[in-house]
């Protein structure tokens, strides 16, 4: 299908290595549930998909298993050089709906992910800084990451999850319960990643935000794949009846 | 009734006028039981949060083991402590026995357990919360093992002060392995022990009171740690 004409053309983000990411007939169990059911998805856009579905739709597990936390209990999930693999986990990066901060300083914590993944000594000071100023955390550097507001966390965790210098990004509600100054924020830090060519993968309740930064949309309901479209048609007028009920914000069953 | 209130006085005096006496076996038992921490710290800190995190085989037999070493009576402990460093045991050769080092290498037999079970319970519920995040990062286990001692730095200390009130306390391991010798081996349990059967219940008073004031400072200090903790989580 040819692109459709943006009134406010973005460049077209730099091609992802990883990408395409195929999924062939994923499923997660648990127990005797099927959690997750037959999802069948090819993502060669570089820029930002969003993941809608309603509350318990399985877009956090799918998110796990992309990331290679979880293991399939059938299908596969294959990235442009192969299946997930450790190697390929390290060039992806995951920011989790309640963010793990360290009981150490806002600098510490980023400090340890690049102490962990061996970046120089001498270089890593500015890099920290660097990143604060970033995240809007230049005067909080010293403060135990615990201490700082929900939104400061959430802004710490995704420059933390930056600093690796993944080509991949997972955001699990990155903005859930965050006021719409730190929400543009953390979508302001989305699109800067964005324009160094890291391909994410966005999981949000908050239409207006997924309109803002979609490219293309996922839309999971009761563990299935509903529907895979380019964000201006899907937004515009869904082909499923759930989405559509979903974004009009009516009860989705 | 009168007795009691006269060596009640005779204590307080003593501790008044820091009776070399006195002085002598509080600066042995402090020496002694904070040696024994330091070392029983270095050993069982990381043990305990190589349980919590690591698996291998024989792991379960291992932390039944720790579990099973922190019940111990402590007089069993001395005795076993004895029997290696008699002259006919394995370490006989370096005579230690009724030396000061040997009531250190008890105390610390006895207060590893203790510091590695506790030192495990605090890293296992933190590596529950981390483990996640860990594997996204690609954590191996032994840079879990040191960044999650780190984590619980303020727990663990607690586990130390707990192993320290045991130590301090302590009286059937050192009277066994120490001998309790006057100007030698004479802590201030064993001194409580030996004075009060001789009827010089003054002395005995004077380092009971100073043993409560240990153990109140020792509990309080914990008390503080744990709500500057609890502050810093939920602030
Ligand atoms: N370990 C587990 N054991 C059993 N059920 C689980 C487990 N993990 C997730 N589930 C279930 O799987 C379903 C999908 O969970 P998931 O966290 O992916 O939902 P979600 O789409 O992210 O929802 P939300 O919008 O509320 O975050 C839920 O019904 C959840 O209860
Ligand atoms: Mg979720």
């Amino acid at each position: 299908m040819p692109e459709l004409v943006s009134p406010k053309p973005k460049p077209p983000p730099p091609a992802s290595p990883l990408l395409p990411l195929r999924v062939e007939g994923l499923c997660y169990e648990q127990g005797r549930q099927r959690l997750l059911d037959g999802i069948d998805a090819t993502v060669e856009h570089p820029g930002c998909t969003v993941i809608l579905g309603p509350n318990g739709a399985g877009k956090t597990l799918l998110l796990r298993l992309l990331h290679g936390l979880l293991v399939p209990s059938a299908g596969r999930i294959l990235w442009a050089s192969g299946p997930q693999s450790e190697a390929l986990r390290r060039r992806q990066a995951i920011v989790f709906q309640r963010p793990v901060l360290l009981r150490r300083s806002a600098a510490a914590n980023i400090d340890y992910v690049l102490r962990a993944r061996g970046f120089p000594r001498a270089k890593r000071p500015g890099r920290i800084a660097d990143l604060l100023a970033l995240a809007g955390l230049d005067d909080r550097a010293a403060r135990p990451a615990r201490v700082l507001s929900g939104g400061e966390q959430q802004r710490l965790a995704l420059v933390r999850a930056l600093a690796l210098e993944p080509d991949v990004l997972f955001l699990d509600e990155p903005t859930a319960s965050l006021d719409p100054a730190s929400t543009l924020a953390i979508e302001r830090l989305i699109r800067l990643a964005q324009g160094r060519g890291v391909k994410s993968f966005l999981v949000t309740h908050d239409i207006g935000q997924a309109r803002r930064l979609a490219d293309e949309v996922l839309f999971l309901h009761h563990g299935r794949l509903d529907e895979q479209a380019a964000a201006k048609p899907f937004f515009k007028a869904p082909g499923s009846s759930r989405a559509r009920a979903y974004l009009d914000g009516r009860l989705v069953l | 009734m009168n007795d009691i209130a006269a060596a009640f006085a005779l204590a307080l005096a003593l501790i008044r006028a820091a009776d070399p006496d006195l002085v002598e076996i509080v600066a042995l038992s402090l020496r002694v039981s904070l040696t024994a921490v330091a070392l029983a710290c270095l050993v069982g800190l990381p043990l305990g949060a190589a349980l919590a995190v690591l698996r291998f085989r024989g792991r379960g037999a291992l932390v039944l083991l720790v579990n099973v070493l922190m019940g111990l009576p402590p007089v069993v402990v001395g005795l076993l402590v004895y029997l290696f460093l008699s002259r006919s045991g394995p370490l006989g050769a370096f005579g230690l026995l009724y030396s000061p080092s040997a009531m250190i290498l008890a105390q610390f037999v006895l207060v590893t357990p203790i510091v590695a079970a506790i030192a495990r319970q605090v890293v296992a519920d933190l590596h529950a919360e981390y483990d996640e995040q860990f594997r996204a990062w690609g954590i191996g286990p032994w840079r879990r093992v040191g960044t999650l001692l780190h984590e619980g730095r303020h727990s663990l200390l607690t586990a130390a002060l707990a192993g320290f009130g045991r130590a301090i306390a302590e009286v059937g391991a050192v009277i066994i392995v120490g001998g309790n010798i006057d100007h030698a081996t004479r802590v201030m349990t064993t001194a409580i022990a030996l004075e009060t059967s001789k009827g010089d219940l003054a002395l005995a008073l004077a380092l009971g009171l100073l043993l409560l004031g240990l153990a109140f400072a020792v509990n309080t200090l914990a008390m503080v740690l744990r709500h500057a903790e609890r502050g810093r989580a939920h602030a």
